[in-house]
């Protein structure tokens, strides 16, 4: 007999990928960006022969590699989990959503972990520009696997390529260019892995001033503070640029996550006027806003790029929503006496006349009685769907703040990059001790901005997994309470103890500074990995 | 032959390629973990050890990776399934995979001695124990798991996963592949180390081997008793569809049919004997590439032997039987196995190719690192 998983446990498992997902995603964006850095600082090695920019490049390599280990031990957790925590979900749509995922393995996270190897050990046995090579492909292998994992990510935004097939009970991948043409997924790639530009750019220009600050190595932190500072203003105008075309695409695709992303309620049919809420406190119980301020003709050109396209508020969806439900319930009864009996063609033919409304009938399953859609009836009907059509409003007081925060911390930074890209092109930084101190104190706005805007795109696609096809609640694996709680606790200390181990080195090495990092390889130039051993260690091929 | 059955047959094949090349380029990087406290007794002979594999580890654990998404890709309903069956088994191997990185990424950045042995022991863990997960599922699956489907694709378990981890069978399948593992990462150590590393570790190498062969053979005598399953009915062409469309019987012995009905497969559990019997008396007599090598021959038997035994089986059900997972009912569309093998064809041939560069780039002896010298792990 089938069940519905016990809501605990869903609660539990959302919580665990959640957790885990962020905790992931501190490190995959400083790896993003910090590899393109890299390969500029070396670039410029190569090109101008100073084995400044060389030192630079194996400094901060030093600090990209501690970052780099727990990027990729705790990515193999998200690889895990869809099948350890959400079978449902795997079953499901692992035809089409899996294939982005085993891609990603194959042509970018093995590029990036092969030559990573020979980034750290390999300075000393290839040539330079063989090196600058091997840097390049790190850098193109860690932002081709944002690509593909965000292909997979915008299938769950906007499912496209797919086709559920009544046979086996899944979508079945159909069209390769749909899935990888997106909108959505093209979107948030360049939006995230600028993302990873700007986190990188913060992390290398707020050290550098500690340095500066702290008359360490000034060499190597003014050249580093300048690269980072231009590359800084760049990507932050980048990432607002794409955040707003995100916003222009969801607008269509999910119209419900931008009405909560901006707190509308209620349709604003003057439309060219219509505020755009600057605070607001949502209630999502009482369906209003308890309190809010607005500025109004903003909101209409900002989300559409128009001045007459309607945004829906959240009660119009809700009401747009019931038919969907109606239908949605006589899809999924269909599809299961089909699934009873497959020669039933009638069943076949009632499911396909309401197939694209199935996902509804999965979210009304909860509310049916015994949890059985054929007894929702006459007499509970209209009850059914109005639970059912609330239930399709995500958490719009997370959705809106996690949106907000993610935007001022944008604008923020974009603020300090501008003044430190500013005063290092005239040669002034130092004589600015304040713009010093302040980006020293802004590295972790970055990481801030980077996991607000996952909690917006993922807490504003709930209560789906897949949008408008598979809710959340059907997806996890029907585990026990006590499974989802050893794992928890064994997820909460292993990662404790990562990230302290984690802010130990990175402070220990980032305080030690370039200097102090490097005197291993000074000493014995021609060995690198092999210091001390020079009769096994290759003649070195690299400028010195 | 139908294009949808020969894809089906073609991934059950890379299904196998896969798990053969984790079992081998991810054992001997555990294996090194697991031998690590033994075969260096202070701090440079350890990290000598970690050297050896130290430019490597990372590109092989993206076997273990790749091989998440593949079975993900295209074989949706196995990975849905297995990974959920196995929760605590699994949550346990991932922890120490995620633990290994960590520890070789930063054992060595911090000089303390007892930080630099705590590392070490969660060496030992995380090569040990994912390494006997690994082993013990596979003699599970072997034994068939206990779980159906619901008629919406949703599984059902109802066995609990002490007695997974905990049988007889399972505990020897995991103790197999830990030895293959300490054999293929002795091997290594050998290769590469310098005495007395590298003689500490032909010693347990080839010890590992001769257990090896002691435990595969006794494995194979309780294989020939134990109930197996048999595919009575069930179109290969049929669509992926696991809740219905098979007919599948559980007889005593019968992982045994395939080698009677082609007795040609006999060579595949001679192979993997002949490779860890020839493999340990070439680590004996100090030829650790030859013995690099028929410790991965052996590895291909045993699991050769394994896939001759169970096929068209992937993962039967001994709850349901017929709700078995087989190559015919657990793949993915015909569509996404089209583009997983276009994938494939064109991305794994360039990663061997630049792997194989990767490796000649670092090829040499491994010395004990400088103690100031903080490139090196």
């Amino acid at each position: 007999m089938d069940m519905l998983i016990n809501p605990t446990v869903v609660e539990l498992s959302r919580l665990q990928f959640a957790l885990t997902a962020l905790y992931h995603f501190l490190f995959v964006p400083l790896t993003l960006g910090l590899t393109f850095l890299l390969a500029t600082m070396e670039s410029v090695y190569v090109i101008t022969g100073k084995p400044i920019y060389k030192e630079m490049t194996q400094f901060w390599g030093k600090l990209f590699a501690i970052n780099f280990a727990l990027g990729v031990a705790t990515g193999l957790t998200m690889e895990f989990e869809f099948g350890t925590n959400w079978s449902m979900y795997s079953h499901f749509v692992g035809d089409i959503f899996g294939t982005p995922l085993a891609i990603e393995g194959l042509m970018a996270f093995f590029m990036e972990s092969t030559f990573v190897g020979i980034m750290f050990f390999g300075w000393d046995r290839i040539s330079a520009k063989a090196h600058l090579v091997v840097t390049y492909l790190v850098a193109l292998g860690s932002n081709l696997s944002a690509l593909w994992i965000l292909i997979a990510n915008g299938f769950m935004q906007d499912p496209r390529g797919g086709t559920f097939d009544p046979n086996t009970m899944r979508l079945e991948f159909s069209s390769f260019v749909q899935l990888i043409f997106n909108e959505d997924a093209q979107a948030k790639f360049v939006h995230t892995s600028i993302a990873g530009f700007v986190t990188g750019s913060m992390f290398v220009m707020g050290i550098s001033a500690f340095y500066l600050l702290t008359n360490k190595r000034k060499d190597i932190a003014l050249r580093s503070f300048r690269i980072a500072a231009v590359f800084g203003v760049i990507s932050t105008i980048g990432v607002v640029t794409l955040g707003d075309a995100l916003g222009f695409i969801d607008a269509k695709a999910q119209p419900m996550k931008v009405a909560a992303m901006e707190a509308i309620w209620n349709t604003d049919y003057n439309t060219a006027s219509a505020p755009w809420n600057l605070i607001a406190f949502p209630d999502k119980a009482a369906g209003k806003n308890l309190f809010e301020i607005g500025v109004p003709y903003v909101l209409t050109p900002l989300l559409t790029h128009s001045e007459d396209t309607v945004i829906p508020g959240i009660h119009q969806l809700v009401d747009e929503a019931k038919p969907k439900v109606v239908n949605g319930i006589k899809a999924m009864v269909a599809l299961k006496e089909y699934n009873h009996d497959h020669s039933n063609v009638q069943a076949l033919a009632t499911f396909k006349q309401y197939q694209t409304d199935m996902g509804y009938g999965f979210l009304a399953m909860q509310y049916a009685p015994d949890q059985d859609l054929k007894k929702v009836d006459a007499s509970n009907l209209a009850s059914v769907v109005d639970k059912t059509a609330h239930e399709t409003v995500p958490n719009v007081w997370v959705e809106f703040w996690a949106f907000r925060i993610m935007v001022a911390f944008g604008f923020i930074m974009l603020a300090i990059f501008a003044f430190a890209a500013y005063f290092s092109l005239k040669n002034e930084v130092e004589k600015h001790p304040l713009l010093l101190k302040v980006a020293l104190w802004s590295i972790p706005l970055p990481w801030f901005a980077c996991e607000f805007g996952w909690i917006t795109a993922e807490n504003g696609r709930q209560p789906w997994t897949v949008y408008n096809m598979l809710p959340t609640f059907v997806s996890a694996s029907s585990h026990s309470v006590g499974y989802m709680i050893f794992s928890l606790i064994g997820f909460v200390l292993l990662y404790s103890s990562f990230i302290a181990a984690e802010m130990y080195l990175m402070f220990k090495y980032a305080r030690l500074g370039p200097q102090a990092s490097h005197h291993g390889h000074d000493q014995a130039p021609a060995g690198g990995g092999m210091a001390g051993q020079p009769a096994f260690a290759k003649p070195s091929l690299a400028k010195k | 032959m139908d294009l949808y059955i020969g894809l089906k047959l073609l991934w059950w094949v890379l299904l196998g390629v896969l798990l053969m090349g984790l079992a081998i380029m991810v054992g001997m990087d555990m294996g090194v973990g697991t031998l690590l406290r033994f075969v260096g007794k202070n701090d440079g002979e350890r990290r000598q050890a970690l050297n050896v594999v130290g430019p490597h580890w990372d590109g092989n654990q993206v076997w273990f990776i790749l091989g998440g998404g593949a079975i993900f890709a295209a074989w949706p309903t196995l990975y849905a399934t297995s990974f959920s069956v196995f929760y605590i088994v699994m949550i346990l191997l991932l922890f120490s995979m995620i633990l290994r990185p960590v520890a070789f990424e930063y054992r060595s950045k911090v000089a303390a001695s007892k930080w630099r042995d705590s590392w070490d022991w969660v060496f030992l863990i995380s090569g040990f124990l994912p390494m006997f997960v690994y082993g013990a599922a596979i003699g599970n699956i072997l034994e068939g798991v206990g779980f159906h489907f619901g008629w919406d694709g949703q599984y059902y378990q109802t066995e609990s996963f002490i007695w997974y981890l905990l049988n007889p069978f399972a505990i020897l399948s995991g103790l197999l592949a830990v030895s293959m593992s300490v054999y293929q990462g002795g091997a290594m150590l050998m290769l590469r180390g310098t005495d007395p590393v590298a003689s500490r570790a032909r010693n347990y190498a080839s010890t590992a081997g001769i257990i090896a062969i002691a435990l595969f053979i006794i494995g194979g005598f309780m294989i020939s008793g134990m109930t197996g399953y048999s595919l009575i009915s069930g179109d290969p062409g049929m669509p992926a569809n696991a809740v219905s469309g098979q007919v599948v019987h559980a007889v005593s012995g019968a992982w045994l049919d395939n080698y009677a009905a082609q007795p040609i497969l006999w060579i595949v559990p001679l192979l993997a004997i002949a490779g860890m019997l020839f493999g340990a008396l070439m680590l004996r007599a100090n030829k650790p590439i030859l013995g690099w090598w028929l410790g991965a021959i052996a590895w291909i038997g045993i699991l050769g032997t394994v896939a001759a035994s169970m096929f068209p089986f992937l993962m039967p059900s001994s709850e349901n039987l017929n709700q078995s997972l087989t190559v015919w009912n657990a793949s993915g569309s015909r569509y996404n196995l089209i583009w997983m093998t276009i994938f494939t064809a064109i991305f794994v041939p360039t990663i061997l190719a630049y792997t194989t560069w990767c490796f000649r780039v670092m090829r040499g002896k491994v010395n004990p690192p400088n103690p100031a010298d903080d490139h090196a792990y």
